[in-house]
């Protein structure tokens, strides 16, 4: 059975179906593209998925149980945690308490023992973890930087790591290296296999460089208008006529790979 | 850093030491002036607190009338000493809070704000139409002294102001540990982005509710320590213009750190002192303020810390003192 499996999903907003009738199957370890132009409803996707919309129609399962209708703190404590389009940080807070904060899932105790700081011992731990994550994320040298003054690309890693911090096993990245110089975009997809390879997650990614996409997914699925047009793998995908007329309007796909 | 800590430690200590040496050297009415400041710094403390999480409310003073009344009741009905009733007038006024967060919490932001303006003016209505066991109107009182316990009469000016002095002490210890705590931190989340929060699994909802009881307990600390100072209590004390002093505490000295509505608090005591002459002129005074505040010193007093810090090279603390959020900018404008 599928790690994490969507079945016949709906979202409309009022007469809008920003998704119809999906279906996904992602299994343990796997890193899933998905792709489709703008307004396919990738983000939507994400959204009903992690619980910031309820779904119109459909069932969510992780693990084999329905996660849908839960909350997204209650989905994140399973396991699934998301990234946003958007550069969504605590933008106030230093890079290594946006991380901190981020560790809450891992650091409960007692309500006094935080309060009155016997807890010594797992403020110690969580800050080490803390810091090997922004480590990870190469941002060790901002640690004590205002989120809010990082450059974009920083913001973007510091993105992936507040998510990480709360250690899902399902990470879905929203557009992780938009934005991002072609060096920056390299290093970043290094790391998202890494994240796969050495942190033992599954991943599914959104993302429209192609370049990104096709160097590291296991399976993509492409969505246009709410519906899944095309899944297989990256080759298959490359040399779909469907894919290639809707997603880029009918241009050589591999002229554009460069 | 060490050192800027150390810097801290040295001014609270000195600030204690103030403020136990100063009734010895002021008039007896000004002992009762700073008594009613210490409840005003538990109470304009304990609303920041509720503030970090981006919830700016409009009963705390209904909250704290709340505690001055089960306290008072408790004393006056069942005979309960003062250090029995007020600690549950804090523990009853947890349980208001939780009677009327949960309306409270599917509204943020301005509705946030309005709502609990109704749902504590429905509180003060509440005293106002049952004389039995509030008193209506006139409220009540007759409200039993502290007493004398050993050889201390707390009825006196001075010892009363000991004491007074002492639980907002361990009050703002309390709350400084939480608002330095992961639970702390989680409040601040919740009001820098409360979407990202939820996400990464910080119960959002949960942890308003928690911030909202825990500053419904100490708001009910300081009404209990009220009650006893004043001996009777009405509706009209804990009417919507307290409401909006405690506001001009927090805004003028600034919700972002701890020690705001500490400053807010002392400079507009000592401003309403010297301003007592023009009584009628007052609330003009302090409009002009407010909004004088709220358009060129979002920030509150608090603001200038960093300033001030960076005078003298120390960049550092500066930084630290700028990480916390800037609560009244955005929500209360
Ligand atoms: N909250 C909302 N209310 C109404 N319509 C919405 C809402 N969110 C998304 N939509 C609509 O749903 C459709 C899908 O949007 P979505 O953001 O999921 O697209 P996307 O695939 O992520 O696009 P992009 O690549 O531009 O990020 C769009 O037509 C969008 O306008
Ligand atoms: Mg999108």
């Amino acid at each position: 059975m599928a790690m994490f499996e969507v079945r016949s999903l709906c979202k409309n907003f009022g007469g809008l179906a920003a998704i119809s009738q999906l279906n996904l199957e992602v299994d343990e370890g796997e890193i899933r593209g998905v792709i489709g132009p703008n307004g396919a409803g990738k983000t939507t996707l994400f959204n009903v998925i992690c619980g910031v919309y309820k779904p119109t129609k459909g069932k969510i399962a992780y693990q084999g149980k329905e996660i849908s209708g839960l909350k997204s703190s209650q989905i994140a404590e399973r396991g699934v945690v998301r990234t946003f389009q958007r550069t969504a940080l605590f933008h106030h807070f230093t890079v290594l308490d946006n991380v901190l904060v981020a560790r809450h899932l891992q650091a409960r105790g007692g309500f006094f023992r935080t309060i009155f700081g016997t807890n010594r011992r797992i403020d110690i731990e969580q800050e080490k973890k803390a810091l090997e994550i922004i480590d990870f994320m190469g941002l060790s040298d901002l640690k004590d930087e205002l989120a809010d003054n990082l450059p974009h690309g920083h913001q973007r890693a510091l993105g992936i790591a507040v998510a990480l911090a709360s250690e899902p096993k399902l990470l879905m990245l929203d557009e992780p290296v938009t934005g991002m110089d072609p060096t920056e975009t390299q290093h970043m997809t290094g790391l998202i296999k890494k994240i796969r390879d050495e942190r033992a997650m599954t991943i599914l990614l959104v993302e429209h460089d192609m370049k990104v996409v096709m160097g590291i997914c296991d399976k993509i699925s492409v969505l246009n208008f709410g519906k899944k047009l095309a899944e297989g793998l990256p080759k298959q995908i490359l040399e779909n006529p469907d894919v290639i007329e809707a997603y880029l309007g009918g241009e050589d796909v591999v002229a554009l790979l460069g | 850093m060490l050192k800027h800590k150390v810097l801290s430690i040295i001014g609270v200590v000195a600030l204690i030491a103030v403020m136990s040496i100063l009734p010895f050297f002021v008039r007896e009415y000004y002992v009762e002036i700073l008594i009613i400041f210490l409840i005003n710094v538990i109470l304009a403390v304990s609303y920041r607190l509720i503030a970090t999480t981006g919830d700016w409310t409009l009963c705390h003073v209904i909250l704290m009338g709340a505690g001055a009344y089960a306290s008072a009741l408790m004393a006056k009905y069942f005979g309960w000493p003062f250090f029995m009733t007020a600690p549950l007038a804090g523990a009853t006024v947890c349980l208001v809070g939780l009677g009327i967060v949960y309306p409270l919490l599917r509204t943020v932001g301005f509705g946030f704000f309005i709502t609990s303006l109704a749902v504590g003016e429905f509180i003060r209505l509440s005293w106002i139409k049952f004389h039995i066991p509030f008193g209506g109107p006139r409220g009540m009182i007759d409200i039993p002294e502290v007493g004398i316990i050993g050889p201390i009469d707390f009825y006196e000016a001075i010892p009363y102001y000991f004491m007074t002095l002492a639980i907002t002490l361990v009050c703002l210890f309390i709350l400084y540990r939480i608002d330095r705590s992961r639970i702390g931190k989680a409040f601040k989340s919740i009001y820098e982005d409360d979407i990202l929060a939820e996400s990464i699994g910080i119960n959002v909802g949960r942890y308003r509710t928690f911030a909202f009881v825990i500053g419904s307990f100490f708001a009910g600390i300081a009404g209990a320590l009220l009650a006893h100072r004043l001996g009777a209590i009405d509706p009209h004390i804990f009417a919507l213009d307290e409401m909006v002093y405690l506001l001009v505490w927090v805004i003028v000295g600034g919700s972002a750190t701890f020690a705001g509505p500490i400053i807010g608090v002392a400079v507009m005591t000592l401003l309403f002192e010297w301003t007592r002459p023009l009584l009628e002129w007052r609330p003009l005074f302090f409009g002009i303020i407010l909004i004088g505040f709220l358009i060129f010193m979002p920030g509150g007093l608090e603001s200038l810390i960093p300033k001030f810090t960076r005078l003298f090279g120390n960049r550092k603390a500066a930084q630290a003192k700028a990480e916390q959020p800037g609560g009244a900018e955005k929500s209360v404008v």
